[in-house]
């Protein structure tokens, strides 16, 4: 008598990738590029070497060349990230809240919010001086979109067995609002401040690069310009360094206000 | 004190000229510490009768009231516990629980006193500082009667509140609440689809028709409150429920068709 075996035939679903991998990738990437530039098989004007780009930010690090650019830069992404949330989130809520202003702001709402927000900036320019306040605005109208709409559908969302639960349990208007809506819509207002946090990102550096004497942006753009590319990439790597931090920033926060999620 | 449903209907609009009428001439009355189960096959609108006792839908015709309050000042109070849980995913059990009595606006010590008592009998002391999706379909559901529990309400609504749950422990909830019960000796009224979960818990059972809904009989259930199960009972438990399984079945095989 043979015997036929049963075995699993789904095992490949389970199977399990060394952790090592995924920073293998990242590794492997480096170090052929590394090859490349150090056997000049490509100028370094188009592709300087990362031990360059490293050695060059440490330079430029100490030099103060990189604080310079920073704050400022800092400064608009900070304020404009921080005006653009808290009126989108109050916008947001007055819109799910009252039928009314659901009624006449919604439809504005969503016929302003597919303009590229970039184009606007000459407009800003033209009425707002060619000064910080400009790129201000120009960041916290980017951020406002994401966050109200957001917060909007966040509010609209919350399970009505809850409010029903909470009206059972004694709520009145103002604690089902406070009690209920508000948390339920926490989830998705941080989903939305984590997409306006790539937004504001971009149209900083975009700012930045049309209309500035400082910033990360416009260093990026001065040195493109006097192909000096190895401070160049400095610049794209300090951008993707703050947009990193950015994200875990407002990751750790959403754990500590969201523990139950 | 008692509870009395007063020649409820209600009427659902459809279309534009279409009406359904889910709820027909009912009236029945709760007594104190009175166990009342609503059984009926699905669209027989028990639930929509729970919704309008709970205060969270209003009846087309008719009315509900309390008689007899002893403080006659008082609001009478009603509690739910929900098919669907509807528990707070961001509070604990505990403050869960406690969430009737804090929009009574009683004292942090009387909330922690109540709260725990209560916590302690559903028997979820140990998961006092969990969130709700840390805990079980049961559990929960512990959570969600806790809850009802603790607001000490005139009357207790339930609606279908272990259909979520797997058979045993489906079982095992149901003997809980008896015991539950027992300690608490509130008026309720039971939604359910379950004939044998209305004959293991009612003092009375109504058992409703379907379009329109209307009461079709209301049977006291004369055997002892606790330890129906048990083999002695067997036989006059399995003739209560033969008895309304006989009264809905045409019902229910009619809802199939639907």
């Amino acid at each position: 008598m043979t015997k036929k075996m049963i075995t699993n035939r789904v095992a490949f679903l389970d199977k399990k990738v060394p952790l090592y991998a995924s920073i293998l990738g990242i590794a492997g990437v480096l170090i052929v590029w590394e090859i490349i530039c150090s056997l000049h098989i490509v100028s370094p004007l188009f592709l300087p070497a990362p031990t360059a780009i490293v050695t060059t930010g440490w330079d430029m690090l100490l030099s103060g060349e990189i604080v310079k650019n920073l704050v400022p830069s800092l400064y608009r992404i900070g304020v404009g990230y921080l005006i653009g949330s808290v009126v989108g989130i109050v916008v947001g809520l007055l819109l799910g809240f009252s039928k009314w202003a659901d009624a006449i702001g919604t439809p504005i709402v969503y016929s302003i919010y597919p303009i590229p927000k970039i184009a606007l900036l000459p407009l800003f320019v033209l009425w707002l001086g060619i000064g910080e306040l400009s790129k201000v605005t120009i960041i916290s109208l980017g951020v406002f979109f994401p966050v109200v709409i957001n917060t909007y559908s966040g509010v609209k969302n919350v399970d009505p067995i809850l409010i029903k639960a909470a009206v059972t349990f004694g709520s009145n208007h103002l604690n089902v609002i406070r009690k209920v809506i508000l948390p339920g819509s926490l989830p998705m207002i941080f989903a939305g401040l984590k997409l306006a946090a790539g937004t504001s990102l971009l149209l900083l550096v975009a700012a930045e690069m049309i209309a500035a004497q400082s910033g990360i942006g416009s260093m990026v753009l001065h040195y493109g310009n006097l192909m000096i590319t190895t401070k160049l990439m400095v610049g794209v790597l300090v951008l993707s360094l703050l947009g990193l931090a950015f994200n875990r920033f407002l990751q750790w926060v959403e754990n500590r206000l969201l523990p139950w999620k | 004190m008692r509870i009395v449903i007063d020649n409820v209907g209600k009427k659902f609009k459809k279309s534009k000229k279409e009406e359904t009428t889910a709820l027909e001439d009912i009236n029945f009355t709760i007594h104190e510490k009175e166990f009342v189960v609503l059984v009926g096959p699905s669209g027989c609108g028990k639930s929509t009768l729970l919704n309008i006792v709970g205060g969270l839908l209003s009846p087309s015709s008719g009315s509900i009231y309390f008689e007899d309050m002893e403080d006659e000042k008082r609001e009478p109070t009603v509690s739910i516990v929900f098919q669907e849980i509807a528990l707070f995913p961001w509070r604990t059990v505990y403050q869960n629980v406690i969430y009737g009595l804090e929009e009574k606006k009683m004292s942090k010590q009387d909330q922690m006193e109540k709260g725990n008592y209560y916590i302690d009998m559903v028997g979820l002391s140990e998961f006092k500082h969990a969130y709700p999706k840390q805990l079980s379909g049961g559990m929960k559901q512990r959570v969600g009667i806790g809850r009802a529990l603790a607001v000490e309400p005139d009357l207790l609504l339930m609606d279908e509140p272990f259909s979520a749950l797997d058979a045993q422990t489906r079982t095992l909830m149901q003997e809980e609440l008896l015991t539950i019960w027992n300690r608490t000796q509130l008026s309720t009224l039971y939604v359910t689809h379950n004939i044998e979960e209305a004959v293991y818990l009612a003092d009375r059972v109504i058992v409703l028709s379907r379009h329109p809904g209307r009461i079709k009989e209301i049977i006291p259930i004369d055997l002892p409150k606790m330890g129906r199960g048990d083999a002695q009972y067997r036989a006059q438990f399995d003739d209560y429920a033969e008895q309304i399984w006989q009264l809905i079945r045409q019902d229910a095989v009619d809802a199939l068709k639907e």
